[in-house]
């Protein structure tokens, strides 16, 4: 086991790391959770690691209504910032609902949105999966399909993204800023991510040498007296999940003004619930708009064989965060 | 990085400063163990399931099979060779003893470094020891008695 060797590079900053990174071969070392495992099954083979893990990217700011959390942040510095805690509690439950105490110790925001799939056809070698080696087929469509993904997929690749903070992230309407040897652009998280469609083994949209600086959510402060998030998982703790819902709501004179859905764990990237949340607008927060919001955020769902329990579980997990988050008595 | 691709890092391991040379590939776990004979460090699964490989790294848990050595330069690391000596048990070790904690021991490092780590951020109860603890695994089924353990360190 493990894959071939490579050099070691730690730039001293990040006009060094760009240029470094950006080389043929390269790829960025932060936490390394996610990238040794990956080396160690033989699923990535780069010549040179470039270590920006010590670059000045690990802030957790909140001024002006923002929070911006730098890319290098670990996940244990975010869930247990008193700020982020007290003001973004939904980052905060996403996190402490993610990986183990080792693990949230060494992984980096940057790296969590960045993991690849936990798709175990994916992840071991000889399954034929087109994301890891294109044309030898999706193994998984094929066979075994429990974890597979309800939305997005394609005829060619079916899995799903594993990441809590992307799912909280995305119903709290993040932006990523992204550095690169062109400079810095600003996009929507979901856009950091692509569908498969017959490309699958392009995950994201950054070019060669872009990184992820880091994530800002603003306006959030409305959202955080209801918000949660819901990760039905097979085990209690350090479990990926089958479907998990984040949630939030903002209430005025007993009517929803604002509200947040989004979802994991059923599609290629954290899915956003838009129809659902644009029919709780005015709507009181009782049994029956949930029922409606819920039934929604299924619509479209394309089950397969073995996956098609996901249906029902989104649909009851997207009701209960929502009696969570909405309960007014 | 010396010609022939290793690189040299100053760590503090157990409370001594220390110059070692490591392959650019080498994990944390394999120098520990491999180069400095450190084999308290133990290698379960080495993809940061099982937690046997638990280390301290200034004084937070993190599993050295998912650490670039190199990486870790210039850090304060603690492995269970730093932790009491037989004469002066840690506390959590004396309460593993107590209570049984273990039956082959082979994760009990990872446990202790782990349960150590664990106690500083004081659990509030059991389930809260029981969610803190799931990143180290035990195939003998010591669970029960290594959540006691550290419940009566932490006065639970």
């Amino acid at each position: 086991m493990s894959g071939p060797a490579f050099s070691y590079a730690r730039p001293a900053d990040v006009a060094g790391a760009l240029a470094q990174g950006a080389r043929p071969g390269a790829a960025f070392l932060a936490g390394g959770t996610d990238l040794i495992q990956l080396w160690k099954a033989g699923l990535a083979a780069h010549a040179e690691l470039v270590d920006i893990s010590r670059l000045p990217l690990a802030g957790i700011d909140l001024a002006d209504g923002e929070l911006a959390i730098g890319a290098l942040a670990r996940l244990s510095d975010v869930a247990l910032h008193p700020r982020v805690m007290a003001e973004h509690p939904l980052i905060a439950q996403a996190i402490a609902a993610t990986a183990s105490g080792q693990v949230r110790n060494m992984a980096t925001v940057g790296g969590n949105l960045l993991q690849r799939t936990r798709c175990a056809y994916f992840r071991t070698q000889g399954m034929a999966c087109n994301k890891r080696e294109p044309g030898s087929g999706c193994g998984a469509a094929a066979g075994e399909t429990r974890q597979a993904a309800l939305f997005g997929a394609s005829a060619a690749c079916v899995a799903t993204h594993a990441s809590d903070l992307a799912v909280a992230l995305t119903a709290l309407r993040a932006e990523l800023t992204i550095l690169g040897p062109d400079g810095e652009r600003r996009i929507a998280l979901p856009d950091l991510y692509r569908l498969p469609g017959q490309t699958p083994q392009i995950d994201t949209t950054l070019a060669p040498g872009e990184l992820i600086a880091a994530v800002q959510v603003r306006r959030a402060a409305g959202l955080a007296a209801r918000s949660t998030y819901l990760k039905v998982r097979d085990r209690a703790s350090f479990e990926f999940a089958v479907v998990s819902v984040a949630a939030a709501l903002r209430l005025e004179d007993g009517a929803v003004v604002e509200a947040r859905l989004a979802a994991g764990g059923v599609a290629p990237l954290p899915w956003r619930l838009a129809g659902a949340e644009a029919a709780l607008i005015g709507r009181a927060p009782d049994a029956r708009a949930f029922a409606e919001a819920a039934g929604l955020a299924v619509e479209g769902a394309q089950p397969l064989a073995d996956n098609g329990f996901k249906v029902e579980l989104l649909r009851r997990a997207v009701i209960r965060a929502l009696e969570t988050v909405g309960a007014t008595a | 990085m010396s010609d022939d691709g290793r690189i040299a890092l100053s760590l503090t391991l157990n409370g001594r400063a220390l110059d070692v040379e490591t392959p650019a590939c080498a994990t944390l776990l394999d120098l520990l163990r491999d180069r400095l004979g450190l084999t308290g460090v133990k290698k379960g699964c080495d993809m940061g399931a099982c937690g046997a490989c638990t280390v301290l790294m200034g004084g937070r848990r993190i599993k050295s099979c998912l650490a670039l050595a190199a990486a870790c330069d210039g850090g304060a690391i603690t492995t269970i060779e730093g932790i009491g000596t037989l004469d002066d048990l840690h506390p959590l070790q004396a309460a593993f003893i107590r209570h049984d904690a273990l039956q082959c021991g082979y994760c009990t490092p990872g446990q202790i470094l782990s349960g150590i780590a664990l106690l500083a951020e004081t659990p509030k109860d059991l389930a809260a020891i029981r969610e803190g603890m799931s990143g180290n695994l035990c195939r003998c089924g010591a669970y029960p008695n290594i959540v006691a353990a550290i419940a009566e360190v932490a006065g639970l």
